[in-house]
């Protein structure tokens, strides 16, 4: 306990370095803009902007692009709330009850519960980060390659069974993104492997981020343009010192609904597939149920436009907790965060504890001064943002255009990969029209390279015996884990279908 | 084209893509199954999830045959029509950007597709159009090529001897 106050202690300290202190700002609020914009969210910023990181050290590039992981959460409510769209998929719920509240002329009051709740959802989950990362690091240390490569077999498992979506969509996009992971030279034999058409380009590989931002940049904006034709109109919102001293002491009405929206956020977004959104979704479903006056959600109460708030920013957080002790991304997001850390030459996982102490609590660290440097920013700029939402697609997406061909360019210098880029982006957004997830191709591409060389490593350890996943504590767990999260969305399948011929019968 | 038509369409398109990509690891000669002495061939982690992904392809046929996903009852456009223009326009923009880039270099291509992008589809003023245009490519000059020191595409010849003359003006009195 005492040492990790005393490291805690280290990392807040560099947090407050000038450097890091300027990142946290840019970075919250460039996070804040991305995800007030309709049709942008965090991973669509994280993995746009990670290129322009470069430019300084990495422990200052991850503490930039987790402020805008977070950033990106208190924005998404400013839209959901103003416009009565959603900034970002993770604010969906915010607009339940708050547009209700701006056509009630209350936005102001939503505005500054949202970012209230958000506030302590941030804080609420970092404090639970801090106290779980340490053993679990310490925990994952003893893992094999059966171990490692178990857990995301159960990470991949999750998108099967709780991400919702068509399951044999969800298995191909995993293993779309397992598959391109593995172009390019092979690590073991050193054969070059699926080099289509000869083209030498590929002998390198396919970059994660070359399909993070064909997916998130490209395609994104393609799927933005189709549906955002129409009028959109803004709520006015006036905020004066006076009324925000009002609005702040409401906070009792909804401080209960919050704080445990906030535990349940973080722990759901650990998950891989599950994350912000059905965090949010959840803790809103659970301040209704657990209200006096369940009747007047949807209706414009702030409690409603807490709850999700404080869940959506617990599950950022709490998403960096398997991929910063395991190696494993709890979310679209951070798996292009991981990727990140490995172009900088970081390993992610257990070892990150021991090996760089200083980018992990310095990390750790940011996050808590990057929850009282959002929440100020938010509350000071919310008339700010307001304008920006005004600001016309026709500028906004020919820069994203322009800044998702410059930056994969940067990261690899060839246009092979920007065209391919293009190619992966126009893809991935036919393909997200016909319902095929594409956040599991994203995790799978990072990967990859990860599973594939666990699984090779423990077969030649246990001599081609598949048997030594099931033999060790840990990994048997996660393989059976997976195993019931992969049937249950058949069986479940399987007894609606016998329920509808019963029925039918009938 | 219906959403309909467009699943079977795609679904038959990634079903032909997995089966290519299986062939590719075949027609490598890499060894799909177990090595003696040395493990798991080099082909066995592509083959194998390629075949999956085969599978699941036609998993989503059968699904279409049978009418089980929402979309294969959908007889809606596949891309809404009162959009379809606008994607169509940005998309193709975007390519003639990409393609400028190899002949005219990085900013006369991004000015020109900024530019149109602003004044033809958006229509804003000449005044906004122009300055944003500067702004954009002075901030990709100062954040990329100076800051990062990368060597953004150039095109031709022409332009590239161009562009020396402003490295070399940076290099002497900037830096």
């Amino acid at each position: 306990m005492l040492d990790i106050a005393t490291l805690l202690g280290a990392g807040l300290l560099q947090a407050f370095e000038p450097l890091n202190l300027m990142m946290i700002f840019i970075g919250c609020l460039a996070g804040l803009f991305i995800g007030a914009m309709p049709g942008l969210g965090s991973v669509n910023g994280v993995a746009i902007l990670l290129p322009v990181t470069f430019l300084v050290p990495p422990t200052a590039a991850i503490i930039f692009l987790a402020a805008l992981y977070y950033g990106a959460m208190y924005g998404g409510a400013v839209s959901s709330i103003t416009l009565g769209i959603p900034g970002a998929s993770t604010a969906v719920a915010t607009v339940f009850d708050g547009r209700p509240m701006a056509q009630q002329g209350k936005a102001d009051q939503a505005l500054t519960a949202a970012a209230v709740a958000s506030f302590i959802g941030g804080t609420i989950s970092v404090i639970l980060f801090t106290l779980f990362a340490p053993p679990l690091a310490v925990f994952a240390l003893k893992f094999g390659p059966q171990e490692e490569f178990a857990l995301m077999v159960l990470a991949f498992a999750t998108f099967i069974g709780l991400g919702g979506d068509d399951i044999p969509k969800t298995i191909f996009s995993i293993l779309l993104g397992l598959v391109m992971a593995a172009v390019g030279f092979d690590i073991i034999s050193g054969q070059p492997r699926l080099i289509f058409f000869d083209f030498v380009e590929l002998q390198r590989g396919i970059g994660f981020l070359v399909l993070a931002i064909g997916i998130y940049g490209i395609g994104e904006m393609l799927w933005t343009l189709e549906n955002s034709k129409g009028e959109v109109k803004i709520h006015a919102v006036r905020s004066t010192w006076k009324s925000f001293r009002k609005n702040l002491s409401h906070i009792r009405d909804y401080l209960p609904t919050t704080a445990l929206g906030s535990a349940l956020g973080f722990f759901v977004g650990t998950l891989p597939a599950a994350g912000a959104t059905p965090a949010s979704l959840m803790s809103y479903g659970l301040a209704k149920t657990f209200a006096k006056d369940p009747d007047s959600f949807g209706k414009g109460n702030v409690s409603g436009v807490a709850a999700p708030e404080a869940a959506n920013n617990a599950a950022s957080t709490g998403s960096m907790l398997p991929m910063i002790t395991l190696g494993i991304p709890g979310s679209p997001t951070t798996a292009i965060l991981l990727g990140g850390m490995i172009i900088w030459g970081l390993r992610p996982g257990p070892l990150l504890f021991t090996d760089r102490p200083d980018f992990v609590w310095g990390l750790i660290g940011s996050m808590y001064v990057a929850n009282f440097v959002t929440v100020a920013l938010n509350l000071a700029l919310i008339p700010l943002f307001v304008r920006v939402l005004a600001m016309p697609f026709t500028i906004l997406t020919p820069i994203i255009f322009i800044l998702c061909f410059v930056g994969v360019f940067a990261t690899t210098d060839r246009m092979f990969d920007v065209w391919l880029m293009l190619i992966l982006g126009l893809g991935g957004y036919l393909m997200r029209k016909l319902n095929y997830p594409v956040a599991p191709a994203v995790l799978a591409i990072v990967l990859g390279p990860l599973a594939e060389r666990s699984l090779r490593q423990s077969l030649i350890s246990s001599r081609g015996d598949v048997m030594t996943f099931f033999e060790r504590p840990i990994s048997l767990t996660c393989m059976l884990l997976a195993l019931a999260l992969m049937i249950y969305p058949i069986w479940l399948g399987i007894r609606r279908r016998r329920a509808g011929t019963t029925s039918g019968a009938e | 084209m219906s959403t309909r038509s467009a699943e079977l369409l795609m679904a038959v398109g990634l079903l032909l893509l997995s089966l290519g990509l299986m062939w590719t690891v075949v027609a490598d000669d890499l060894h799909i199954g177990w090595v003696e002495g040395r493990g798991p061939g080099a082909g066995v982690w592509p083959f194998w999830l390629s075949a999956g992904m085969a599978l699941a392809s036609l998993w989503t046929l059968v699904r279409w045959f049978r009418g089980a996903t929402p979309e294969s009852r959908n007889k809606a456009p596949y891309i809404d029509g009162q959009s379809l223009g606008l994607v169509l326009i940005s998309f193709v923009a975007l390519t003639v950007m990409l393609l400028l880039v190899h002949v005219v270099g990085t900013y006369i291509a991004t000015a020109l597709f900024l530019g149109f992008y602003m004044r033809f589809i958006g229509k804003h003023s000449w005044r906004t159009t122009v300055n944003t245009c500067i702004g954009m490519v002075l901030l990709i000059y100062f954040l990329f090529e100076w800051q990062l020191t990368k060597y953004l595409p150039k095109g031709a010849k022409m332009f590239e001897d161009g562009f020396l003359w402003i490295d070399n003006f940076r290099w002497q009195y900037l830096m």
